[in-house]
């Protein structure tokens, strides 16, 4: 009967007990503390880990918010204000929960912006990327859903608009909605609904991540100079080098958090979430939270309602593809002239969408937000699958630890890098 | 430029269409900006001047308590801006709050607990339009959090009320206010000079009284604010410390390493 036992070799007793019937710590040993990794990562690789502990906290602090919270449109505004009150520590919870959406949403997009600017999505780690793209797809619903359940102004309206857009589909348009909605406006059922979800959802998130590491640790992380790694020279055992680098990024991440949470909570809130839902009375403008902003805009520079839900999908969708729509051999932006130039222009095109969506529709924001959303698919459906062909890359280094031919500061290859690999 | 709008529109008011529920008029955004007014809770440090946070509550009483609500708070809150237990008691003794049914299953009131919720002037948004021509007071509980401008916009509307400038139609029953989106308020002025009676002298003009609820409002709208600072500037030191002592860890664990 007897199976076959893990052959395990911790020194402690325990863990040796357990090692060799569930070999956890073996996994842990492999993945986490000997896992070979590249030794030039810069401190844009900390914003992955950042995001763990950023999840980490949101499903913390959310538990403890359901405890007190009421997802009943009688009782959830004055819930919320009893558990900024009353509840002990309560501020502290909700404002950690709060802005920890913002934050992770910038510790998110600075995480999408590396692998766009370093070609983290590229062969072999489509699926990886592709992933990601799920991973901010479920982030994106969360934050929605999380964001209706304070039952303020913005949270009503904000719900009834988003939800809204799947009427925008010809013949299931509108029973996808009163589906969603559990009746025929934005009411109870729907509350119901999406705190089930919100609470759900951060889960599946949790498996979602799970499957974006596991990829990750069958393919091995990118690198700066985005060239595979060609010996043990070139990386370092993640622990502690990573270890502690990710330690360093998680303090200084913490600290802007604090800043935020503590001396300007309400700094991304907007006035009219403090009043409590009425289905009588529109808000004079609907925005939705900062993070959205760039997709509302192509959403409202469109003059046709169906498209404009379209192409507000689509432009994370064709995330989704970008593997394929990229066709340069060549990783690491620092080895394409043009496409670090043009990387940028992307982004101020994004960011030059997210001050559109915060403005009114009218007059040259209109016409702002065209331009920047036309660019936005310009980039992915024209010039990277044209850029790859005609740009002339940089010549590549030979590898990791002997880098940038005539790049000066030559590093010693052998010796200095092999001591590390010992402790491995 | 009209199909975008037609667009927005459409986007917008889609959920209203779907809810069978017509759109309030937008209103006019043509009020000027309030100035801004020196704050003791501003900054890193600031604090609720407790004294001001008092006067503001006496104010907050004797006018604004006969129109709108404060639900969120309860008579022992008020230790917050520095009430002693007796005082609170005394305070919330002197109102009479609901108290659930009696015997016979009729709605009884009773004095109020410190545990008492703020007493509401009407006994809900009906009988509060009924009685004020059809406007309903907003309440205040969190008004300083709830309007964009913040303190500033709560100052200047409770300063800003004023004859109508020549040719401007003022509908029947509303009153002008400079800072108001449109104008035209419900509320009438609430504030006249020497219309509450400080027991510590305080001048009691428009702009001191002004002053002195809002602060009261500020505090109500963000109790924790005084903990939430004392709180942060520890736990900011704290990961200042960590993180240089993480930086210097990382360096040696580093330092071995050609990159």
């Amino acid at each position: 009967m007897a199976g076959q036992q893990h052959d395990s070799n911790f020194s402690n007793p325990v863990i040796q007990w357990i090692d060799t019937r569930l070999p956890i710590f073996t996994m842990l040993q492999k993945e986490y503390a000997v896992f070979p990794t590249p030794k030039n990562f810069n401190y844009f690789w900390n914003f992955g880990a950042l995001a763990m502990v950023i999840l980490m906290i949101m499903i913390a602090t959310g538990i403890l918010l359901a405890m007190n919270y009421q997802p009943n449109t009688h009782l959830a505004f004055d819930s919320v204000q009893h558990i900024m009150r009353d509840v002990n520590y309560g501020w502290l919870i909700r404002y950690l929960h709060e802005n920890g959406a913002s934050m992770f949403f910038i510790v998110t997009y600075i995480h999408m912006f590396r692998g766009l600017y370093y070609g983290s999505y590229k062969k072999p780690r489509e699926l990886l990327w592709m992933l990601g793209v799920v991973i901010l797809l479920l982030m994106m619903a969360t934050a929605f859903m999380g964001y209706v359940l304070p039952w303020g102004q913005m949270s009503y309206w904000g719900a009834t608009v988003i939800t809204n857009l799947f009427s925008a589909f010809p013949i299931v348009g509108h029973p996808i909605v009163t589906w969603l909605w559990g009746g025929f406006s934005v009411d109870n059922p729907t509350l119901n609904r999406f705190f089930s979800l919100h609470y759900l959802l951060p889960f599946v998130l949790v498996g979602v991540i799970f499957l974006h590491v596991a990829a990750l640790h069958v393919v091995g992380s990118n690198n700066p100079l985005g060239i595979d790694v060609k010996s043990p020279q070139d990386t370092v055992p993640f622990h502690p080098y990573y270890t502690a680098k990710d330690s360093v990024g998680i303090c200084v991440f913490l600290l802007i958090f604090a800043i935020i949470v503590f001396f300007m909570p309400n700094l991304l809130s907007d006035p009219n979430n403090f009043i409590p839902a009425n289905p009588l009375q529109t808000p004079s403008d609907i925005v939705p939270e900062w993070y959205f902003l760039p997709f509302y805009a192509i959403l409202r520079s469109i003059p046709n309602k169906l498209a404009g839900v379209c192409l507000m999908f689509g432009s994370i969708l064709v995330l989704f593809v970008l593997p394929w729509l990229d066709t340069s051999p060549v990783r690491s932006a620092r080895f394409r002239p043009i496409y670090r130039q043009l990387i940028w222009v992307w982004v101020a095109a994004v960011i030059g969408l997210g001050i559109c969506g915060a403005n009114k529709p009218i007059g040259i924001w209109v016409v702002l937000s065209r331009i920047f959303a036309l660019y936005y698919y310009l980039h992915f459906l024209v010039i990277l699958p044209v850029l790859g062909k005609l740009e002339r890359p940089l010549p590549l280094p030979d590898s990791i630890s002997r880098p940038v031919i005539g790049g000066g500061g030559g590093p010693l290859p052998g010796g200095a890098t092999a001591k590390p690999m010992e402790k491995a | 430029m009209r199909a975008v709008r037609s667009i927005f529109t459409c986007v917008l008011l889609g959920g209203l269409a779907a809810g069978g529920i017509a759109a309030a008029p937008a209103l006019a955004q043509d009020a000027p900006t309030p100035p801004h007014q020196q704050w003791s809770w501003e900054g890193p440090f600031g604090t609720y001047d407790l004294a001001a946070a008092q006067r503001g509550f006496q104010v907050y009483s004797e006018v604004c308590s006969a129109c709108h609500s404060m639900k969120e708070l309860h008579y022992r809150d008020l230790a917050g801006i520095g009430l002693s237990p007796r005082q609170i008691k005394a305070i919330a003794a002197a109102v009479t709050v609901p108290d659930g049914v009696d015997d016979q299953g009729s709605p009884k009131e009773a004095p109020g607990t410190p545990g008492s919720q703020f007493r509401s002037p009407f006994p809900n948004d009906q009988a509060a339009r009924a009685a004020l021509n059809g406007a309903l007071p907003p309440d205040l509980s969190e008004i300083v959090n709830a309007r964009e401008g913040h303190a500033d916009y709560v100052y200047a509307i409770l300063n800003g009320f004023s004859d109508p400038p020549p040719g401007f139609k003022l509908q029947a029953g509303l009153n002008y206010n400079e800072y108001f989106p449109g104008h035209q308020i419900a509320m009438p002025q609430p504030l006249h000079d020497g219309q509450v009676t400080y027991a510590d002298g305080t001048p009691n003009t428009v702009p001191q009284m002004a002053h002195d609820v809002v602060t009261f409002l500020a505090w109500a709208a963000n109790p924790e604010l005084v903990q939430r600072k004392q709180i942060g500037w520890r736990v900011v030191l704290f990961l200042v410390v960590m993180t240089g002592l993480t930086y210097a860890v990382k360096r040696k664990v580093w330092a071995d390493v050609e990159h």
